[in-house]
Parts: structure tokens; sequence; C-alpha cells
């Protein structure tokens, strides 16, 4: 824990360190050996660690052949625009429940905490009614509003923390200086918040990038599948020899992520935002 | 600030000491916080609320227009069905499997990484990547590493000559639970790692040097002064873990979809089946319903035990 350690303990725990790698490594490298690996190394009868050939073209094929190309580009839509919507929702909302005091604000950040403990089944049901009687079910602008709203609580959430973090000084400096309401949002408020609305925006993005549970059963046409289902159904068909493009389309559906997870990685390791990403 | 003090708008809202023209009136607030409450009001609080009704109802699929309120008539039917038992008992294995596992790893993990070692980096990278990646990867990704054919695992048994150990792993009934259960525990293990290891960082370094001057040993210092730090922490990730474990789906749902033979069946892959191939919504509502009321049931004993303990 602390002080010099014995060289036995110390022994111990690289041990136990390596363990931990091996776990946590091994099925990556996997993933990554499949995804090189050409057709032939494929559906050999003992597959390698690491590839004779190394090659792309699993991840070329994924993308053009296998119907994960359109699927990728449905994400990307969803996604975009889900982030777009969460962050103009919430901007105001987060504002006001930052700077001021009420029962309806608070009752909006409690809900944070109440919905991580419904399972979907009980809201797919009536979502999917709902959706099916406007008109909007089987499609993205659906299944676009279904995760705007699921990004919600926790967007307000973390926006309201970054507003309180401006100075509220800053603002009645300037409502001093006879700016009006909208000017002191637009002139000090907004370019303040600009790495707040950033990361609500990316949060947002990768949640609706992630999401599979509502996009398998709100979307049926194959043609407007977003990247999760189409991958799940994609294992549904597998033979050995498509092993490789779903390892490099499933690689390739992780880079959004991984980008936002570096880009976080601070407040992540903080720990004040590891309760929000959970799949 | 005293000339601040001397508008006269200011001074009404003196008591409050935010002065500016931005004084909180009612219509403000709501007409800022309406596009955001809206939204949830409709897609969120009122689907959940419907859903729950629901659970009272014959709603089927084709024919939702008119529901009739049965009461009790799906929980009756529930208690006596068969598949129900067998995903409740499957999803609290797994639940409190997942939970128990990934927590203690995670602990491990956490202490091992709060440590001056080398490769700490590598560990902390390590284990983050899997908390990027989306379930359903997650589940692809095992899917090739527990493959019959072309998978990490038999390979392994291969190489080191223990090829009697090879097998279907997601396809046998007795390894298929536990199979998954690893899965979820890798997926799972790097969030409530990250939670612990901010917790640890917060643990008080002066009442360890005093307890190691007292000649504490490492186990004394870790059972007596961490552990009851970690304590709050423990039990806030411990039980979330639980929730979303409880009610995970899609991880599941690409590697086994319940089988073999339901040894799998987590109860939202149960309330999916029913709902989205039998069409019976107001079952599946059912299920959801009891499912919520397990969850707060189990979470109000082990949170009063946990509270009990730390008092």
């Amino acid at each position: 824990m602390f002080g010099k350690p014995s060289r036995t303990s110390r022994t111990l725990q690289y041990l136990a360190l390596a363990g931990y790698l091996i776990f946590l490594g091994f099925p990556l490298v996997w993933l990554l050996s499949t995804a090189f690996k050409p057709p032939r190394e494929l559906v050999r009868l003992h597959p390698t660690l690491i590839p004779d050939n190394p090659t792309v073209q699993n991840f070329v094929q994924a993308f053009t052949e296998q119907e994960l190309g359109r699927a990728a580009l449905n994400s990307l839509q969803v996604s975009l625009a889900s982030a777009v919507l969460t962050v103009l929702v919430a901007m105001p909302a987060s504002y006001a429940l930052a700077r001021f005091r009420s029962k309806l604000g608070t009752a909006a950040l409690g809900w944070v905490l109440l919905s991580q403990l419904f399972p979907f089944v009980l809201l797919i049901i009536p979502i999917f009614l709902v959706l099916r009687q406007v008109g909007l079910a089987n499609t993205h602008a659906g299944l676009v509003l279904i995760y705007v709203v699921w990004a919600l609580p926790f967007a307000l959430w973390m926006l309201q923390g970054f507003v309180r973090n401006i100075p509220r000084e800053l603002e009645e400096a300037a409502s001093v200086d006879g700016a009006t309401r909208v000017q002191v949002l637009r002139r000090v408020v907004f370019p303040l918040l600009a790495p707040g609305l950033v990361a609500t925006a990316l949060f947002s993005f990768i949640s609706a990038w992630n999401e599979f549970f509502f996009a398998l059963v709100l979307i049926k046409t194959p043609e407007l599948a977003t990247l999760p289902v189409a991958l799940a159904r994609f294992v549904g068909i597998e033979g050995t020899a498509r092993l490789g493009p779903l390892a490099a389309g499933s690689l390739l559906a992780t880079l959004p992520s991984l980008i936002f997870f570096a880009f976080m990685q601070r407040r992540l390791s903080s720990g004040s935002l590891a309760g929000a990403v959970k799949g | 600030m005293t000339t601040l003090a001397e508008r006269p708008d200011v001074e009404r809202a003196g008591s409050a000491r935010r002065p500016s023209r931005f004084r909180s009136d009612r219509t403000t607030i709501y007409l800022l916080l309406l596009p955001s409450l809206l939204p949830i009001l409709l897609l969120s609080v009122f689907p959940l609320l419907r859903g729950i009704y629901l659970g009272f109802t014959d709603a089927r699929a084709g024919r939702n227009v008119e529901v009739s309120f049965t009461g009790l008539a799906n929980y009756r039917e529930l208690l006596g069905d068969e598949l129900f038992w067998n995903s409740f008992k499957i999803g609290l294995l797994w639940a409190v499997g997942v939970t128990v596992l990934q927590f203690l790893l995670a602990l491990g993990l956490a202490l091992l990484l709060n440590q001056q070692l080398r490769f700490r980096g590598v560990a902390r990278v390590l284990a983050v990547v899997p908390w990027a990646m989306p379930p359903v990867v997650v589940g692809i990704l095992w899917k090739l590493v527990y493959h019959p054919d072309a998978g990490l695992i038999n390979e392994f048994f291969h190489r080191i000559g223990a090829d009697g150990l090879r097998t279907n792993w997601l396809g046998d009934f007795s390894t298929a639970l536990p199979a998954v259960i690893i899965v979820g525990v890798w997926a799972g293990m790097p969030q409530t790692t990250v939670v612990l290891l901010a917790g640890l960082q917060g643990v008080g370094r002066e009442l360890h040097e005093a307890a190691a001057v007292d000649g504490a040993s490492t186990w004394h210092r870790f059972r007596h002064v961490t552990l009851p730090a970690l304590a709050p922490v423990i039990v806030a990730i411990t039980s979330l873990d639980f929730i979303w474990n409880f009610n995970s789906f899609g991880l599941v749902y690409v590697l086994t979809a319940g089988g073999p033979g339901g040894k799998t069946m987590l109860p939202m892959l149960f309330a999916y089946e029913e709902a989205f191939r039998y069409g019976n919504y107001g079952y599946a509502a059912a299920l959801g319903n009891v499912m919520v009321v397990i969850i707060v049931a189990l979470l109000a004993v082990y949170l009063r035990r946990r509270l009990r303990e730390a008092n």
C-alpha cells in the first residue's frame, strides 16, 4: 500500500498485473489479428496469434461488399443529428438549472438517477407504440428523438456543471456594462461554455453510436439499420471465412468511442464521468 | 460593488445576494427548461407510466387499440411460467456473478494501479479500451475468442496439449453461462476500476502512515483504513453495476441470443422475445414491472445491510 514493499510482494504485484494485462489484452489482440488475416488463414485448422501475411482487405471488404458501409453511414447521420439536437435542447435548460433554483430543475436532475433503474423493455413497448402512432416507427427521425431524450438527463447534468464553473461575476459585469440578457449569453456564456458543449455533444454522439436495443426494435428495414444492428446481423450469418470482415467492421465501429475516451481521459479517470457511459 | 448596490432593481433582489437583471422570474425559468422537459415528459416519463399500465392489460401486437385492463392476470401467469422462472434465475446468477467478480477483480486492479509499478500506463489504457467498445462489438470480439474452430481459447488448449478441454464454449449447456459471465466481467470491469481508483485516491495518506508507524500490516491497513474509507464508493458502484447487469441485453443477445436451451436467457432477452417475437406486449410489460420491483427490493435489502455495517 505504502512504504517500501518487500521484494516478494513486489514480485506478486507484477504477477498480478501480468494476469490483468493478459485477461484484458488477449481478446483485443485476437480481434486485431483476425481483422488482418487473409481468408486462407481464417479457415486454417489451427489459427495463429500473429497473421503470417497481414492484409487490409477485410477492412475494404467490410465496407464495400457487406452492407456495413451503408450501416456506418446511417449510424453517422443518426449520431450526428442526436449530438447536435441534444446540445441545442440541453443548453437553455442547463443554464436555468445552474443559475436558478427551482423544484422543476431538481426533479429533472433526479430523473437521471431514476432513469438508470428502469429496464428498457418497460420503455420500449410504449415508445414503439407512440412512434408508430405518429408515423415515426422505422425511421431515423424516430431513432434520433429517442436518443436525444435518452442522452438528455445526463447531458443536462454534465452541462449545468460546466455552466456553474463560469463565474457569475463575469455575467454581472457585462450586464452592468449595459449588455442585454441575450448579449450576455452570446458574448460571455457561450464562448466559455464551448468545451462543455463539445463534451456534451461527444457524449450523446457516442451513446447513439453504441446503442443497440432501440435500434434493433425500432428499425425494421435492413437499409436503415445502424452499425451495431448490422454487425449483430452479420454475426448471425457468419462462416469462418467471414470472421475477417466482421472483426474489421467491429474495429472500425469502435474508433469513434476510442477517440472520445482519449479526449475525455482526464475527466473519466477522475471518476466524475464514470457513471455516465454505459451501453 | 457600491455602484451595483445603488441600482434600484438590485436592491430588491438584495437578500438573494445575486443582483442583476437576471432575476429569476418563473416564466424565464420555465421557458428555458421547456425544450428539455417536454421531450423527457413525452418520450420518457409518459412511456414509463404507460409501460407500467400496460403490465396490467392484455395488450398484444396488432390490436393495441382495444387494450383491456386485466388486473393481476399477467402476474398470475408469470408465477406459473417456467420460462419466466428460468430467466429470473439466470438473470440473478448472471447479475450477481458479474457484479461480484467484476468488483473483486476491479478492486485488485485499482489497488495495483494505485502503486508505483512499471507498465501501469499500459494497464490503464487496456483497462479502458473494453469500456470504449460498443457492447455489440464486445460480443463479437468474444464470439471470436470462444469460436469452436477458429477461437483463441480452443487454440490455446491445443497448444498446451490439452485438446480434451476444447469445447464449444457458448454452445455447450454447462459452459454457456460461465462463458458469458466472463465476458460481462471483461466488459464491465474497466468502469468499476476507474470508479474505485478515483475512490482510492481520496483515501487519506496520513491515516496510512500513522497505521504503518503503529506497526499495522499491509492487510490490516487495507482492512481497517482503506476499506472503510472506500465503503460508500463500493456500495454505490456495486449497486449500479447490479442494476445495469440485471437489465443488460445487447452483449448476451450477440453472444448466444439466450441459448443454448435458455441457459443464458436473461430477463431482458425473455421480455424481448415475448414482446417482439410473440407480440405479447402486456405480458412483457408485466415482466418489466416485476423486474423493477425486484431490483428495488434487492437494493433496499443490500443498502440497509451495507449502511448498518458502515455505522
